[in-house]
């Protein structure tokens, strides 16, 4: 009787007669949200997902639930500076790396030259935010599957970074350290030292994370072969960051329209080579962070080298009127391609500000990658691409 | 390719379609086409060998405020890694320009996005509705002439 079922009937559940009372069971799809108050969306977002059975149909993200009108306030400060702590906020969890392309972007426009030391130092920064952020990652990652004590280690490793921070602008989460033209402060005198001590104690703390965490059985069961996104359509998404190095495209900003003084420092770009199952799982895309936090102490080492002595302010008017026109600059931020596309109109306040914020292009694929997974899978793939809602909905 | 050999070819593709081209004097190249030709445009980006734009950066609703809005398309490719900027104007009582969606899926949140905060509508979107401002907002927050509503559902807004 079996062998006259077609292939796609054999695996749907059909209808079961219930003994007894001869009537059918319903079988039809269902939606279930996830969310807004959900554990596992790391924030304020809700998922519509329509499921049958236990076989994810559909994904809907709803979001705007943190939209705060960044691009609206940008438009009604009275300078461009007064921008800066707001871009904080937007990835609150890296804010050094928004400032950083906010101030790259307004000097562009302006046409303004900074100090090589300030360079240097918003490299620093810059990497030791993705440090911080990809320990948040991963650490929640873990959280997600079920795995506690690797958030434990990661949030410990972050309190050094913390510190870092804190005794070169006084903050610990938002900084308002990159100013136009240069920082706020120059850093202590003890920074580099500091800096040195930590990627001393970090390099043996990301093996530590690799026995715990990377190479679990349990772990690799959860997310090998799970949310395969291929590199073609993860480009066809704008996806970025580790999303896309995941999914085998070995493309870094850094690298390929290189900014600020990348150029002279040497590292690599780790991408998805489907070790544990298919290239572009989560796996991948969980690797290529930790792969990432090793290049990011690479490079912090030989920036705090040769860091210059000099300035770290140029002399800038109160009020910046940079001259009528636009561009777009685009950095590489721990979550992937952040851009800003600036509008000048000639007079102290940006015309338009519009962010591409890399946690609104990755999650738009999420749909993508969730279609035919379990309800459980969902929870791993969502976690895999790291989103900070903060910037989702700016 | 340099922005000018992607205009030149644009031109004896499209004709009166580039409507004005800017590439020089500026930080970013920039050719401005007409609305009714824009996916006709990008799929000739996206297609073509020597171009191949694959990837959509950034689309972004402009309000260029004197009854003129905007679209701007940030485009790059992965494989060449060069750059180019199209600009769109349409008039705000007749805002109408074609989704892109069908060429880069990445444009289905941007266009929602831009319809949300400019009121831009773009034909042939599969699922154009707000994507940030809950569905009954009323009105388009980054128009410049906008004006803060003194209510929201019967609530006052504080300021």
């Amino acid at each position: 009787m079996h062998d006259t079922l077609t292939q796609a009937e054999a695996v749907r559940p059909r209808p079961a007669t219930i003994p007894g009372l001869g009537r059918q069971l319903r079988s039809e799809e269902m939606v279930i949200n996830m969310g807004p108050q959900h554990p596992s969306t790391h924030g304020v977002l809700r998922l519509e997902l329509v499921v049958d059975g236990e076989e994810v149909v559909e994904v809907i993200p709803h979001i705007g639930y943190l939209h705060r009108c960044f691009e609206k306030h940008c438009e009604h400060m009275t300078n461009y500076q007064q921008v800066i702590p707001y871009a904080d906020r937007l990835d609150y969890v890296a804010a050094m790396s928004n400032e950083f392309g906010y101030v790259i972007a307004v000097e562009k426009l302006l046409k303004i030259q900074v100090p090589e030391r300030v360079e240097y130092i918003r490299v620093i920064m810059a990497e030791l935010s993705r440090i911080v952020s990809h320990l948040i990652a991963i650490g929640t990652y873990g959280m997600d599957i079920g795995a506690f004590t690797p958030f434990l280690y990661c949030m410990r490793d972050r309190e050094h970074v913390l510190d870092i921070f804190e005794n070169a602008c006084g903050a610990r989460l938002l900084y308002n350290y990159m100013w136009v033209g240069g920082l706020s402060h120059d850093v202590p005198p003890d920074f580099q030292e500091k800096v040195r001590a930590f990627c001393k104690y970090f390099r043996p703390s990301i093996k530590e994370l690799n026995d715990l965490l990377s190479y679990n059985k349990i772990f690799i069961e959860r997310t090998a072969n799970v949310g395969v996104l291929p590199g073609e359509v993860a480009i066809n998404y704008a996806v970025s960051g580790p999303t896309l190095r995941g999914s085998g495209v070995k493309w870094d900003i850094r690298k390929n329209d290189p900014y600020s003084v990348y150029p002279k420092l040497d590292f690599e770009i780790p991408f998805g080579k489907g070790e544990k199952g298919t290239v572009g799982d989560c796996w991948d895309r969980y690797m290529v962070r930790v792969h990432e936090m090793e290049q990011s102490v690479k490079i912090i080492e030989q920036a705090v080298e040769q860091l210059p002595a000099g300035d770290v302010q140029v002399a800038i008017p109160k009020r910046i009127r940079p001259a009528a026109g636009d561009l777009y600059v685009r950095t590489e931020t721990p979550k992937g391609e952040l851009g800003y596309y600036i509008v000048s109109d000639g007079t102290a306040t940006p015309f338009r500000v519009k962010v591409k914020a890399p946690c609104f292009v990755n999650l738009s694929a999420l749909p993508a990658m969730c279609r035919g997974a379990m309800i459980a899978d969902v929870v791993a793939i969502l976690g895999s691409i790291d989103i900070v809602l903060g910037e989702v909905d700016r | 390719m340099i922005p000018q050999e992607i205009l030149d070819s644009l031109k004896s593709q499209f004709g009166d379609a580039i409507v004005e081209a800017k590439l020089e004097g500026v930080i970013d190249p920039f050719i401005k086409i007409a609305p009714e030709k824009v996916k006709d445009v990008c799929y000739f980006l996206r297609d073509q060998e020597k171009m191949s734009f694959d990837t959509l950066n950034l689309l972004t609703g402009m309000d260029y405020t004197g009854g003129k809005l905007g679209v701007v398309y940030h485009l790059s490719s992965t494989k060449l890694q060069h750059k180019i900027v199209l600009k769109v104007e349409v008039p705000a009582d007749n805002a109408h320009v074609q989704s892109v969606e069908s060429v880069w899926k990445t444009a289905n949140w941007h266009e929602r996005e831009a319809y949300d905060m400019i009121g831009l509508i773009f034909d042939g979107h599969p699922d154009l509705r707000r994507i940030l401002m809950p569905d009954d907002w009323e009105g388009h927050p980054l128009r410049k002439d906008y004006k803060v509503p003194e209510f929201y559902n019967g609530m006052k807004v504080p300021y």
